[in-house]
């Protein structure tokens, strides 16, 4: 089963340069992409036209969105119960000190520093799948949704278990 | 100035493996070693023997130790405000899966199974430095 990882971005060139490296990543993914912040909350919330949407088991978020900003996404995901386990990479154009310490303060899990020449930025995605994808644990708890729901136990149509079942009927 | 790692790891081998697998991928890091939970504590809030422990760049936790679990040690890192923002990543033999789900939850920047094989021991420290050290951008303190 391929690796659900959203990647959050208003720029096209970098969502092309991502949906490459992903593309050509050792591990297999789906990678979904939302371009705002407001998109972004309503893919992980399930709102509106992402009632369907997977969960994802890997986010990288841009810091620099329009609507809601990325720092306000990262704090709104880390302050739910629900999302706040999944990792989150952090993309900054900035190399401000005090942005990277403000950056982990907000509990991302990793940040990284957009470079400005394409090789580098191709390498450091290289590095970073790599890493996160065939390393790293993610968490998958929610793979396995029969161990959590026994066959008699009641389906709820909404909350964060309603996701569970979605994806079960969702294959 | 060298990037200061803690190393939070009470297997006396691992230690070792650990310390030359840093200094095999050829990158300066000053590694200092807490064998248990209390001790990683004590050098992380500068108290006793540590009163003179610098901060670390990034630390390395195992999840089963002596005197404290990594589990608290990880827990209270992550509540402490003047701490919080070092990147903590979990290297352990445990492959739970409630293991790394909780880890996530309690806040660990990142979590990484610890092979059991000499040669994948040694390629997980060399992806820690390539990726975490090298690639990834650390909170390190601006020095005056």
């Amino acid at each position: 089963m391929p690796v659900e990882v959203l990647l959050i971005e208003d720029s096209p060139g970098d969502i092309r340069l991502m949906q490459e490296a992903f593309r050509e990543a050792m591990t297999p993914t789906n990678l979904s992409v939302v371009c705002d912040g407001d998109e972004a909350l309503a893919f992980l919330r399930l709102e509106g036209t992402h009632a369907a949407a997977p969960r994802p088991e890997l986010i990288l978020l841009d810091l620099n969105l329009p609507k809601i900003d990325g720092r306000e996404v990262l704090t709104q995901i880390k302050s739910d119960d629900d999302l706040k386990m999944i990792p989150i990479i952090v993309l900054t154009s900035s190399e401000a000190e005090g942005d990277v310490v403000a950056i982990y303060h907000m509990q991302a899990n990793c940040c990284l520093l957009k470079p400005t020449d394409l090789d580098s930025f191709k390498s450091l995605i290289k590095t970073t799948t790599d890493f996160w994808l065939s390393l790293a644990k993610l968490p998958h708890e929610y793979r396995r949704p029969m161990d959590r729901f026994p066959e008699d136990t009641p389906i709820p149509s909404h909350g964060p278990q309603a996701r569970i079942a979605r994806n079960v009927s969702g294959g | 100035m060298p990037l200061q790692i803690l190393l939070v790891e009470d297997s006396p081998g691992d230690v070792r493996l650990t310390k030359e697998a840093f200094r095999d991928a050829g990158k300066t890091v000053e590694l200092h070693v807490a064998v248990d939970g209390v001790e990683a504590m004590q050098f992380l809030r500068k108290e006793g023997a540590h009163a003179d422990a610098p901060r670390p760049d990034f630390i390395l936790l195992d999840l089963n130790l002596p005197k404290m679990d990594g589990r608290e040690v990880l827990a209270l890192i992550k509540q402490d405000e003047s701490l919080r923002s070092i990147p903590t990543v979990i290297l352990t033999t445990s492959d739970a899966e409630a293991d790394i789900v909780h880890s996530y939850q309690l806040r660990a920047n990142c979590y990484l199974s610890k092979p059991v094989q000499l040669e994948q021991f040694e390629a997980i420290v060399r992806s820690i430095n390539d990726f975490w050290l090298t690639k990834a951008k650390l909170p390190q303190q601006v020095l005056s």
